[in-house]
């Protein structure tokens, strides 16, 4: 037993509130006093980072429940209540935000009017992580309402040209998403409550006893599922990300890219597995081929792209694809796959996104046709780059591929033929990854790309956590997965219960792939 | 046995090194250093080797286990070693060559902007073989297997600046990539049926393979080696990729990487013998790309490209020896190979590089009064790849084409006379190269071009000596005429001990058609030195769709890559205009429904936005209250 544990110390609640105090302090400082503003901004990351360093030493591994748990009745006529707990699925999420949020703060853009932007990131962050730590659907809603907030300011405050067209479509299009995820929250809630006589938000009490119909289940999977598909995105509703990755400021796509697409499939396995069992084995079909539809539609549109933000948004619906096909496939090995590549995939885009804006901090574009020879000007650049683009299509020794092989492994028994598909879309993703690099790269550099200047010392910094973690997931995954393990295990039993009531044949087949 | 970890670990170590200290060392520094570590990486192996040879009496595996790789669930997968006569014989060559290779490129690289960047890619590709080949399972094998083909990919696009080379590195990438797909499905089919992916662990359950899945898993493996082995109709990256440095070629495009697909059929033996129809599949494709290779090379005017062809085509002998199960005649073949191949590179590295880098032998000739020890180790290259005896390529290919005559006379037949064309493609170039009239005064851009053609200098002329002094007696490792002679199959074989033998043909036949072999061989010098000692113009024996490779690139471009390119386009037309265009018709109807447009104006959304956050903090300022210590 730690020190903090003997106290009692409120971690959970800590690591979720602190950066939201931070962003009232930061907006409460004058305008102009931009150093204490970055100061308490720089406070707040390390606060966040040694709390999250608490978090990840003290976790228990081989334990698959939830743990620093901290329940407090709230609105408690309601049913509603603080509650908070992290396990092996959304721990290495909150750490990955904990990780990627000061990075965004400091990615380039952000210069202008730092108060606002900071303060908008500190709120962004601690919203976030509550939407990860949240096992009362009440207070996850409201985190993830929450985060359209501040994106949808930096999107439009420091955004690129078309950025009120992109900010409007994000907002509009999401919060379409959550009015069903809304409605089906109260729908379940008062379900539960007419069966039991009990009302509450309380996710692992809703999920203990089933009080709806199959009919029904599937509706409230659906409402839900919606809110997270278009979260995501799942093709079709993935038309907002395009404009929104493309036209946020760097910080914007990173988070937007990095931490809140994991809202979607972070809500799929927490939220979906977990409330609708029954519903999730006989829409999980569909929902596979819509991420294999994803894996190879995002791909063939990503190489058509003439913008590599735009690229990049399209490529993260491809990878995201895979993490819903493990989702959907219900094995222990293909969840935790998916669980690992949502980390994964989170690194991988934060990062590309992050070598992007450091190429529009010198070109002032994106558009891949301005682009050449870059290679031979900015040497080190290229050589991040390479690293990380490598990782994105799954070479393996890099965290990419363990991702997406656990994935692909663990869905072959019960979905062959969507594997099959899958698989094909891996020998895409490094088609288009490589052949923009050549047009970016390669090539003689002519003009002004033949004059920009190599990565600094600050930018040089900034990438260090990316290539360590790139290299460090991708050659020893095991401290990861052994605590994602124990929880996918539990979640997947689970569902597997009821697997039997629904059908024999697929728990057969289910089986046999185990 | 506990040092064999520094095999890998050795060249990893210098490209770490040379990650961090490569720019300060520079030339010719930072290439010693790459050339010392995987040097000393070879010795460590020679020492396993011995200490393999007086401690494995009887038990042909050691395998070493050092880290929990990924585990979750009923799936376990370790890092780990396996150290077999197989690994060590792959091991041995590879660290070998490569070391001959990294010494010749300290020459060869000199004034390169890249120098050290050249040398760490080089062994940060040593150290993703040499994984390739030590696996104890297909995963890690896998990570080898993209490892040597990122490199690769580094390697061909050295020279960036160039459109052709950083177009043919993609290519290299992509096409393997193609394979790739094989191998991982295979994996996944293995681990659903034999619930592992360790060779030992597969190879003790294979009787709980239906043959329909044997066949499967043997096929898409094949196709993984069909991609990395450049074999027909994936080898046309192999040709591109002439386009790296020389070096380049003759390490991973001849000697080694290459053949790490032959290196995985013999792994995976003991699944490809429970399916008659892969091994009959392996052994066709593999003969019909010898083919292709030697006729398609025979028209060639690169002097790299004869050889690139010259690589597809040897390949394909090796799959032939694999798939008609003479396992030992493709490991054999595969040595000998890249000793040969390594050498012709090396020595047409030298050429290019005392031409100033001119490739086109047709602006070549009588090269050999100024270049006399790359001419003469080339003439011995030439021989041996020919099959002419005594050299090594006469024994290695002899008993692959024994093999596939056991196998059917058809095989055997088609085989032999590709083995004649060999001898000939390559005797056209040594004439087109060394002999005849000088052809290249025209290449004197500035000063008088005849003083600066100059032979090669001695750090790039030891490693052409060695190679051809084993390129002649390459043939020692597998003589025929006597069992104690026969080291590599004693060796080999507790790999094979489980597996369907080979039919043996009786001596006098063995006799016979090794005696046809070696006519056919002189034939092709013969007749190459009657040709092309004279001329240096044929067309009616270059014809253009030989000089294409049979237009298998141009014929893939226009079924597979063009019309992908029309999908690409098409789909995101269909997403911009169809898929959002619904979502934007949607918005747009939202709007005219709403009582006010202007209200969607920025000032509502600001507010709702400002609205949620609010209340939000609101809520949360309740919860803060609440908490009490």
């Amino acid at each position: 037993m730690t020190l903090l544990a003997v106290l009692h110390f409120p971690l959970l609640s800590s690591l979720v509130i602190l950066p939201i105090i931070f962003a009232i302090g930061v907006a409460l400082i004058p305008k102009d006093q931009v150093i204490v503003i970055k100061a308490l901004a720089g406070v707040a990351s390390l606060i966040e980072l040694f709390l999250g360093l608490m978090l990840l030493l003290i976790f228990k591994t081989n334990h698959g429940g939830f743990q620093f748990v901290s329940l407090h009745s709230w609105i408690s006529s309601f049913g509603i209540s603080w509650y908070l707990g992290v396990d092996g699925i959304s721990l290495f999420l909150v750490l990955l935000s904990i990780i990627l949020f000061p990075i965004a703060i400091l990615a380039p853009r952000s210069s202008r009017e730092p108060k606002s932007f900071m303060a908008w990131m500190l709120v962004l962050e601690g919203a976030s992580i509550g939407s990860f730590l949240s096992l009362d659907l009440f207070l996850f809603f409201a985190f993830f309402e929450l985060t359209l907030v501040p994106t949808y300011f930096i999107i439009s405050g420091w955004g690129h040209q078309k950025r009120n067209y992109a900010s409007y479509k994000f907002f509009l299009y999401t919060f379409l998403g959550s009015a069903f995820l809304l409605v089906g929250i109260l729908a379940l809630v008062v379900l539960h409550q007419s069966a039991t006589g009990v009302l509450t938000f309380n996710l692992l009490k809703l999920a203990s006893r089933q009080t709806f119909t199959t009919t029904t289940g599937i509706f409230l999977f659906l409402a839900f599922t919606i809110a997270f598909a278009i979260k995501t995105p799942i093709v079709p509703f993935h038309t907002w990300s395009p404009d929104a990755y493309g036209e946020a400021p760097a910080g914007g796509s990173l988070i937007l890219a990095g931490i809140l697409a994991k809202l979607g499939t972070y809500g799929m396995i927490r939220f979906d597995l977990t409330l609708f069992p029954t519903a999730s084995i006989k829409l999980a079909p569909i929902l596979a081929t819509l991420g294999v539809i994803g894996i190879i539609y995002g791909a063939l549109v990503a190489s058509a792209q003439k913008d590599l933000k735009r690229l990049i948004a399209y490529s993260s619906v491809a990878h995201l694809g895979f993490i819903v096909l493990g989702i959907f496939a219900f094995s222990a090995i293909s969840v935790s796959g998916g669980v690992l590549q949502m980390v994964n995939h989170g690194i991988i885009t934060a990062g590309l996104f992050l070598l992007i804006a450091m190429i529009y901090e010198r070109r002032g574009t994106h558009l891949i046709e301005d682009l050449k020879g870059l290679q031979k000007p900015a040497p080190v650049l290229a050589a991040i780059f390479t690293l990380v683009m490598f990782s994105a299509f799954a070479v393996p020794g890099l965290n990419g591929f363990t991702g997406e092989f656990l994935i692909l492994l663990g869905a072959f028994p019960t979905m062959g033929i969507w594997v099959v598909f899958a698989t094909a879309g891996v020998i895409l993703a490094a088609l288009y990854m490589l052949w923009a690099y050549q047009r970016t790269f390669h090539g003689p550099a002519e003009g002004a790309n033949a004059h920009i200047f190599d990565l600094n010392t600050k930018e040089r910094l900034l990438m260090v956590p990316f290539v360590i973690l790139i290299v460090f997931i991708g050659v020893f995954p095991q401290p990861l997965l052994s605590r994602i393990d124990p929880s996918v295990r539990q979640l997947v039993h689970h569902v597997e219960q009821h697997m039997t009531k629904t059908s024999p044949s697929q728990l057969a087949s289910a089986k046999a792939g185990k | 046995m506990t040092i064999a970890f520094l095999i890998p670990l050795l060249p990893l170590l210098g490209f770490v090194l040379l990650l961090i200290f490569g720019k300060k060392l520079g030339s010719p520094n930072s290439g010693w250093l790459a050339t010392a570590a995987v040097g000393a990486s070879f010795v460590v192996s020679c020492v396993v080797l011995f200490s393999f040879l007086s401690r494995s009496a009887g038990n042909p595996y050691r395998v070493q286990h050092f880290f929990t790789w990924m585990s979750v669930a009923n799936f376990h997968l370790d890092v780990g070693l396996l150290i077999d006569p197989l690994s060590l014989t792959m091991v041995l060559f590879v660290t070998g060559v490569s070391t001959l290779i990294h010494l010749y490129s300290i020459g060869y690289m000199k004034g390169d902007r890249d120098f050290s960047k050249f040398f760490l890619y080089l062994n940060l590709f040593v150290a993703s073989m040499v994984i390739l080949v030590l696996s104890d399972n297909f995963i890690l094998t896998f990570v080898g297997w993209e490892g040597v083909g990122a490199c690769s990919y580094l390697l061909v696009a050295f020279w960036f600046e160039r459109p052709r080379a950083a177009s043919a590195g993609k290519k290299a990438f992509v096409v393997n990539r193609i394979g790739d797909f094989g191998f991982l499905l295979a994996s996944f089919l293995i681990f659903q049926r034999l619930h592992s992916l360790n060779y030992k662990t597969d190879f003790s359950h294979l009787n709980l393979l239906s043959p329909t899945s044997a066949t499967v898993i043997a096929l898409l493996l094949f196709l993984a080696a069909v991609g990395k082995s450049a074999q027909f109709p994936l080898f046309t990256w192999l040709v591109d990729a002439m386009e790296g440095p020389t070096p380049v070629s003759a390490l991973i495009h001849a000697a080694t990487m290459v053949t790490a697909g032959v290196f995985l059929m013999v792994r995976v033996a003991p699944i490809l013998a429970l399916s008659h129809i892969a091994l009959l599949t392996i052994a066709i494709v593999g003969l019909a790309t010898a083919f292709i290779g030697a006729t398609s090379a025979c028209a060639q005017n690169d002097i790299k490209k004869v050889l690139a062809y010259s690589t597809v085509s040897q390949l394909g002998y090796m799959f032939l020896a694999v798939g008609s199960q003479a396992y030992v005649a493709a490991i054999f073949l595969m040595v000998a190979h890249a000793f040969y191949k390594a050498l012709l590179f090396l020595g047409a590295g030298s050429v290019i590089h005392g031409l100033h880098d001119e490739q086109d032998i047709k602006k070549m000739g009588g090269l050999r009064k100024w270049m006399p020890a790359t001419s003469i180790t080339f003439i011995i290259g030439w021989l041996a790849i020919g099959g002419v005896p005594p050299f090594a390529g006469f024994w290695a290919k002899g008993d692959v084409l024994l093999g596939a005559f056991s196998n059917s006379p058809i095989l055997w037949a088609i085989g032999a006379f590709t083995g004649g064309l060999t001898a000939y493609y390559i005797g056209r170039e040594v004439y087109l190269v060394f002999f005849g009239e000088p052809r290249w005064q025209q290449l004197a851009v500035k000063g008088p071009f005849h003083d600066s053609v100059h032979e090669s200098p001695r750090i790039m002329l030891i490693p052409l000596y060695v190679l051809a002094i084993f390129s002649v007696l390459g043939g020692l490792l597998d003589l025929p005429f006597s069992k104690h002679l026969g080291f590599l199959g004693r060796w080999l074989a507790p790999l094979f001990a489980g597996l369907p033998q080979l039919q043996r043909v009786p001596v006098s036949l063995e006799i016979t058609l090794g005696t046809v072999d070696a006519i056919l061989a002189i034939a092709g010098v013969v007749v190459a030195h009657l040709i092309w000692s004279k001329n240096w113009q044929k067309p009616s024996l270059e014809p253009v769709f030989l000089n294409q490779g049979w237009k298998v690139d141009s014929t893939s471009d226009a079924v597979v890559a063009r019309p992908g390119a029309t999908v690409a386009r098409l789909s995101s037309l269909f997403d911009s205009t169809f898929i959002d265009g619904i979502v934007n018709g949607v918005g747009a109807l939202g709007v005219k429904i709403g009582t006010s447009i202007r209200k969607l104006q920025n000032g509502y959304i600001r507010n709702y936005a400002m609205g949620i956050a609010i209340g939000t903090v609101l809520l949360l300022a309740i919860e803060l209250l609440r908490v009490t210590p």
